[in-house]
């Protein structure tokens, strides 16, 4: 790059001379990297534990902390990207990883996400002996676990469709397999990957709330941010300050939205085969600005020479290597080796786990924590069923007016992103106010935030049916109630499914941080799974953490095989509409 | 344009450009039981000559064509391309897809230049070679354009510019033609003929999978005619005619005919080509074809202008089918001794008649007697029926006693006609929520 375009400014071709749009951009982008830069070194900041960070219920500080916690969930988002690609790759191109990999992640995707917090950060900690930022690593970490399985998942899955004779057409031109990888496998998986990291995204704000207060050996540190003037505000009982924060957080989310997720959005249908339905919507007007801003051109042209001087650079490493395809499959008796050693290994890590718990928890309380995975399971599948009785028809009334539908998606869509912990403490002021019972009221919490999955499907699966069929039933004289159970129903299941699949695992997720909540001194506890982990992940128990994370992951993994895989399959087989 | 015969290109008797010596191919089926799909193959293209494979749907005509690109390994035998041993794709050796499998986030000229960027071509260079083939192929002012954006054709043009822009000594075609409409195909075929004949490209030879007999005949100087089961060479017609060809020239007629009867009649186990077929067993692969078709065929082929007799090119024509919609419905009518076929031409036999003048209820009984006397899956699905004290029995069952004779995705193919055929005779009926065969209902 730097001889080529280490010339003088007038000898540079046209196309890269500024034009107006770089007065809108270039100051855009030397903000972002000063930003970025003070940022990071705020994170490397030193620090011992037991030391109390200050924070100030100021809100003229919120924007700093907003930009803490922004930063922290960018950090989160590279690492689950570079994560899912070498993942995905690996168990994509390897049989012999697969059979490990696919299931690992399948587990994973079931373990709560604060769970992993409270396991991994004493590790981080140690990792940066004196500094922030081995606590800062592990709310990253928090935030990557709630991002990274679902975008590796869709990587995956898009790795293993690329259309066979886009992959004959490859081999046959020679593409070499890293230069295969970069042009055709991924391309073939952004579309998914772009939409599956808005959604990790909007789970993501959820946990950086409430990932910023870790408790270390006891102590608690507050990392600044976000969550963790959330955090202070409602141990002082402040409400204008949780209102501030929402406030922020709304802001927050809207330039998350429209600087990074609407132009990647829109940027990603390039790589769709066939143009989508929404192919003509308008164009973000921050793509705009980086198509037009010749500054962008620049940076393209040394992405594009980068990405060249790699390929080529790979090319050279790999004319060695024979050209590999899918490893070709190991002799029957080796590979049923393998499979054995598996097991045995498995087999040992639960053994493991058991003896592990088994050291200082009594058989009767495992009953009592099967229980109350029970308790919470009631709990998660009642509420879907009441959010769903509210959000389909309200979902269905939406999405046939078109022209409503397209206001309301990316309200919904916002929704969705908005952590709805903030809300938690005007709950609780309501239940203590009314004198509620939070065994019951503390409920709706879990799916405060995840609701919003049903009514984006619900108004997606409304909207794409086909309008013939409307016709026909309102020919045939279909009406109120047989209009709703041999038209509508069939025709929004399978998006009904993934919506409510989606608010399902969501609401497990939810249940650590709603089944106990805070205001001030006072504490509101309903029975539950999550309340147990809660417990026991503030007091330091390994043990009794472990205890909880597994039986709600088999509780999760249950359901899924259960329930909401079968709802899946018979979606698919029977009521597609192709 | 002048006329250019194919005395103007030289057809020395040199080493073949490419050469399969007793290819074979084996799959092995989960159970590890090989299937053999492709036997004993021996084949060269020489320089100067196009060659076309024809051959029914299951014939591995396309798994022969990757065999030769490299793309797939033969379990027997070997390539050769130009003395050397083939064990990957070659340069040299260019295809063009049936589905044109271009890059959907490459433009036009992306896609051109694909190739020529994975040799390592320096841009400049790159960019002259794709701007050159864009414009010999026809594309020319469509350079920065997404597939999508363009037709059918065009991404086709694409697909064929992206192939010659390598200068290749050889081009590939799978069926690059049949995802077009009539017209289009028909521009550009003669487009690659002109550029062919002309010597425009580099191209010393190309091979052709088709299942268009037409397409073959205007195109091929040798017509390989592939048989099934397994797959093999099982006729060559050498064809003389100059180009261009006149499709409608009594020696073009002749060698649709020849092809067509070749096609259409199964050699015998002594090597004679008989034409009458002989009893199947269990895991014969029966042809794809629904009962509505097949009764829509039988009432064509009695009314006029056919009376009960016709030559399949021409009802081929008349009924506006390709001739891989129209032989899975000659076979099935053959099979279930509905019709005869000889020498290119078919004839009703007196069941087939017969079923003709039938009225709708009758019909449904001629043809619930026919496949329970010519096809032993569906008598043996009645049996096994029958048996049961339950009179149901589980679609998986059949589908693994198929799938020792076929591949698994063939398997299901033919247990979906045997369930077609079986339903609308009666023998049984068939739940696909449960997916289970059961005798109620009746």
């Amino acid at each position: 790059m730097e001889q080529r375009w280490g010339l003088p400014l007038i000898a540079w071709p046209s196309r890269l001379r500024p034009n107006a749009w770089d007065l809108v951009a270039l100051p855009l982008v030397l903000g972002l990297l000063a930003l970025v830069a003070w940022g990071g070194w705020a994170m490397g900041a030193r620090y011992h534990i037991g030391e109390v960070l200050p924070i100030s219920l100021d809100p003229w500080r919120l924007p700093e902390y907003s930009l803490r916690t922004v930063l922290r969930m960018a950090a989160a988002l590279v690492a689950s990207l570079v994560f899912s690609l070498v993942y995905a790759a690996l168990a994509a191109k390897s049989r012999q990883a697969e059979k490990i990999l696919i299931p690992v992640l399948d587990v994973l995707q079931s373990v709560p996400i604060l769970g992993f917090l409270s396991i991994t950060v004493t590790g981080f900690i140690a990792l940066f002996p004196g500094r922030l930022l081995g606590v800062e690593c592990a709310a990253i970490f928090a935030i990557f676990t709630s991002q990274a399985w679902n975008m590796t998942f869709s990587l995956y899955q898009s790795l293993r469709t690329v259309p066979v004779e886009l992959i004959e057409a490859a081999r046959m031109y020679h593409l070499s397999a890293w230069g295969r990888f970069w042009r055709l496998e991924v391309p073939h998986a952004v579309p998914a990957l772009v939409w599956n990291m808005m959604m990790s995204v909007s789970g993501g704000w959820f946990f950086v709330v409430a990932s910023e207060a870790i408790t270390v050996s006891g102590q608690s540190i507050l990392l600044p941010g976000i969550g963790s003037y959330i955090a202070t505000a409602i141990e002082q009982r402040d409400l204008g300050a949780i209102g501030y924060a929402v406030g922020v957080m709304l802001v927050v989310i809207l330039l998350y939205d429209q600087l990074l997720f609407r132009p990647l959005l829109a940027w990603s249908r390039k790589f769709r085969g066939d143009p989508g339905p929404d192919e003509d919507s308008v164009r973000p007007w921050f793509l705009i600005v980086l198509q037009r801003a010749r500054l962008f051109d620049l940076v393209q042209i040394g992405v594009l020479a980068l990405n060249r001087a790699t390929d080529r650079g790979i090319a050279l490493l790999s004319r060695s290597w024979p050209e590999q395809d899918r490893a070709r499959p190991l002799p029957p008796a080796f590979e049923r080796l393998f499979d054995a050693a598996l097991l045995v290994l498995a087999a040992a890590a639960v053994a493991w786990g058991i003896v592990f718990i088994r050291a200082s928890v009594a058989p009767a309380e495992i009953g009592w924590v099967v229980l109350l995975g029970l308790i919470t399971a009631i709990r998660v599948l009642i509420l879907i069923a009441l959010a769903s009785l509210i959000w389909v028809p309200i979902g269905v009334w939406i999405g046939l007016r078109p022209r409503f539908a397209d206001r309301a998606q990316p309200v919904v869509q916002f929704l969705a992103a908005f952590p709805a912990n903030l809300f938690f403490p005007a709950a609780v002021v309501l239940i203590l106010h009314f004198g509620l019972n939070p065994e019951i009221w503390l409920s709706p919490l879990m799916i405060l935030g995840t609701q919003w999955y049903i009514l984006f499907n619900v108004i997606g699966g409304t909207t794409a049916l086909p309008a013939e069929l409307k016709l026909a039933a309102s020919n045939l004289g279909v009406r109120r109630w047989l209009w709703w159970r041999r038209l509508i129903l069939p025709a929004i299941f399978p998006a009904y499914v993934t919506g409510a699949v989606t608010a399902s695992g969501g609401s497990w997720n939810a249940s650590i941080v709603s089944e106990v909540v805070q205001w001030g001194d006072t504490t509101l506890r309903a029975t539950g799974i999550g309340a147990y982990i809660a417990q026991y992940t503030a007091e330091g128990d390994p043990a009794r953490i472990t205890l909880g994370i597994g039986v709600l992951c088999v509780y999760v993994l249950a359901l899924n095989r259960l329930l909401w895989r079968r709802l899946y399959e018979l979606a698919a087989e029977r009521l597609r509409l192709d | 344009m002048s006329v250019v015969t194919e005395l103007d290109r030289p057809t020395k008797i040199a080493a073949p450009l490419l050469w399969a010596i007793g290819v074979a191919k084996t799959y092995r089926t989960p159970d590890h039981i090989g299937r053999l799909v492709l036997e004993g193959v021996d084949f060269s293209l020489r320089e100067g000559e196009i060659v076309a494979i024809l051959g029914k749907s299951g014939s591995g005509k396309s798994t022969f064509l990757r065999i030769l690109a490299g793309l797939i390994a033969p379990s027997q035998g070997r390539v050769e391309y130009r003395g050397g041993p083939v064990t990957g794709p070659v340069r040299g050796v260019a295809m063009v897809f049936q589905s044109f499998a271009l890059f959907p986030w490459l433009t036009v000229l992306g896609n051109v230049e694909l190739g020529l960027e994975a040799q390592g071509i320096s841009a400049a260079e790159r960019r002259r070679r794709a701007v050159d083939a864009i414009d010999l192929i026809g594309l020319d002012g469509f350079e920065n354009a997404y597939p999508k954006e363009l037709s059918g054709g065009m991404r086709q043009r694409v697909g064929f510019a992206r192939a010659l822009v390598v200068n290749p000594d050889i081009l590939l075609l799978d069926e690059p033609f049949s995802a077009l409409d009539v017209l289009t195909a028909e521009t550009l075929r003669n487009d690659l003929l002109d550029l062919w004949s002309e010597s425009r490209i580099p191209t010393k030879g190309i091979l052709m999978v088709s299942h268009n007999i037409e397409e073959a005949v205007e195109m091929a100087n040798r017509i390989l005619i592939f048989g099934s089961d397994p797959g093999r060479i099982n006729a060559e017609i050498p064809v003389s005619l100059p180009q261009p060809r006149d499709r409608d020239s009594a020696g073009f007629r002749q060698i649709v005919d020849q092809v067509y009867t070749l096609l259409t009649t199964v050699p015998g186990r002594d090597g004679r080509r008989g034409a009458k077929p002989e009893p199947i067993g269990l895991g014969h692969r029966l042809p794809d074809a629904a009962v509505q078709q097949l009764t829509g065929l039988i009432d064509s082929l009695t009314d006029p202008p056919f009376n009960g007799h016709a030559d399949l090119p021409h009802l081929a024509d008349e009924e506006n089918l390709a001739v891989d919609e129209l032989f899975p419905l000659i076979e099935a009518l053959q099979l279930l001794g509905f019709a005869h076929v000889s020498g290119g031409d078919i004839d009703l036999t007196a069941a087939g008649r017969r079923y003709a003048d039938a009225d709708m209820l009758s019909r449904k009984q001629i043809f619930a007697e026919a496949v329970m006397k010519h096809v032993p899956l569906l008598a043996h699905i009645r049996r096994v029926l029958d048996e049961r004290p339950g009179h149901r029995a589980p679609a998986a069952r059949f589908l693994r006693e198929l799938e020792d004779h076929l591949s698994e995705e063939e398997a299901e193919r033919v247990l979906d006609t045997v369930i077609n055929w079986g339903r609308h005779a009666e023998i049984f009926s068939y739940d696909s929520d449960d997916e289970v065969l059961s005798l109620e209902n009746f």
